[in-house]
C-alpha cells in the first residue's frame, strides 16, 4: 500500500470531487480526515466508504475561509492521527453571473472559500509537516482558471489565485520537502456541472478534444499520483484534467 | 540568563548544525549562524515549545541575534 501510515485531510470531501479522492487516498492505504462544511450526512457516509478499505476515517467540520474554524480542525486532526503527510484543497463554491450583474458579496465568499481557503488550511498545517520535514499539498484549480470563463470572474479569479499560490507556497517550502502542486480539472460530471443547463453542456462538449465529460475519479487518480512517491521530483506544478482544453 | 543561553544554544546547534560554543549573545541568526528565514521561523516555533511561551509574529520579526531571544525570553518570564 503506498500510502500506508500516512494520513490525509481532504477539504470539501463529503461529496463530488473531493469524496473520490478521499476513496482513492484510503484505497492506496492512507487513513483520511474527510473535512465537510454542512452536508454532515454525506461526509459520514463518504467516511464509512473509506473505512471499507480498512483505514481509519474521521469527518471534521469547518468553514475553510475562517482561519480560526481552520486551525482547530488541524488540531483535532492531529490529535487523531499524530502526522499529517497529505493536504487536498478541494472545498470550492460557484455564485455564477456576468460581472455587470454580479454582488459584491458573492465575489467575496467564492474568493474567501476557493483562494483564502487554500492559503488558511495550508498555513495550518506547514507547521506539522516542517517539522516532519515531509508534506504533499495538492491544491484543486480548475481549466476556467487558466482559460477565463465568461460569467464567472470570481470563480475563476480565485482558481487563478490558486495556482499563483500553490507557485509560492512549493517556493517557500521546497527545501522542508514539502511539495506543492495543483490539479485543474476540466468539466467533470459532478453535483457543480449537472446544475449547468443541457445547452451549456452541449456547447462545454463542443470545447473538449477528447469529447467527453471527465469524472471525479479521472481527478481523483491525478492527485493521487500527485500524493505518492512518482511525483517526487515534482513541485509547484499545475497538472490539467480535462480532455486535452488546454495544451 | 546563563541558563537560558545554554537552552537556547542546544536548540540552536541541533537546528543550524553549529557547535553550541558558537550561540553567543551577540550572534546573528542570519549573517554568523546561517539561518534563512525559514529556520528562523522553525527556530522560534521550537523556542516556543521549549519555554511554553508563544512569540507573536511582530516579536518574531524583531529577533537578529542570539541576545534578542535571550532578553524575550526571560522577560516573559
Amino acid at each position: 500500500m503506498q500510502f500506508e501510515g500516512q494520513n490525509a485531510l481532504i477539504t470539501g470531501a463529503s461529496r463530488g470531487i473531493g469524496r473520490e479522492i478521499a476513496i482513492h487516498l484510503a484505497k492506496n492505504g492512507a487513513n483520511v480526515a474527510i473535512n465537510y462544511a454542512g452536508s454532515e450526512e454525506r461526509a459520514l457516509e463518504t467516511a464509512k466508504e473509506c473505512e471499507s478499505y480498512g483505514v481509519k476515517a474521521i469527518t471534521v467540520q469547518a468553514n475553510v475561509a475562517d482561519g480560526k474554524d481552520v486551525q482547530d480542525m488541524v488540531k483535532v486532526v492531529l490529535a487523531e492521527f499524530g502526522s499529517l503527510e497529505i493536504l487536498v484543497n478541494n472545498a470550492g463554491i460557484t455564485k455564477d453571473g456576468l460581472v455587470m450583474r454580479m454582488k459584491e458579496e458573492d465575489f467575496e465568499s467564492v474568493i474567501d472559500i476557493n483562494l483564502k481557503g487554500v492559503f488558511n488550511c495550508s498555513k495550518a498545517v506547514t507547521r506539522q509537516m516542517m517539522k516532519q520535514r515531509y508534506g504533499r499539498i495538492i491544491n484543486i484549480s480548475s481549466v476556467v482558471g487558466v482559460l477565463g470563463n465568461a460569467g464567472q470572474a470570481n470563480y475563476v479569479a480565485s482558481k487563478a489565485g490558486v495556482l499563483g499560490l500553490t507557485k509560492s507556497l512549493a517556493r517557500e517550502l521546497a527545501n522542508r520537502n514539502i511539495h506543492v502542486n495543483a490539479v485543474a480539472p476540466g468539466f467533470i460530471e459532478t453535483d457543480m456541472t449537472d446544475a449547468l443547463s443541457d445547452e451549456v453542456k452541449e456547447a462545454m462538449l463542443g470545447q473538449i478534444p477528447l469529447g467527453k465529460l471527465g469524472s471525479a475519479s479521472d481527478v481523483a487518480q491525478v492527485v493521487t499520483f500527485l500524493a505518492g512517491e512518482g511525483a517526487g521530483y515534482m513541485t509547484g506544478q499545475t497538472l490539467h484534467v480535462d480532455g486535452g482544453m488546454v495544451m | 540568563m546563563a541558563a537560558t543561553l545554554d537552552r537556547i544554544a542546544k536548540i540552536v546547534s541541533e537546528r543550524l548544525g553549529v557547535d553550541e560554543a558558537e550561540v553567543k549573545p551577540e550572534a546573528t541568526f542570519k549573517e554568523d549562524l546561517g539561518a534563512d528565514s525559514l529556520d528562523v521561523v522553525e527556530l522560534v516555533m521550537e523556542l516556543e515549545d521549549e519555554f511554553d511561551l508563544e512569540i507573536s509574529d511582530e516579536d518574531a520579526e524583531k529577533i537578529a541575534t542570539v541576545g534578542d531571544v535571550i532578553t524575550y525570553i526571560d522577560n516573559q518570564k
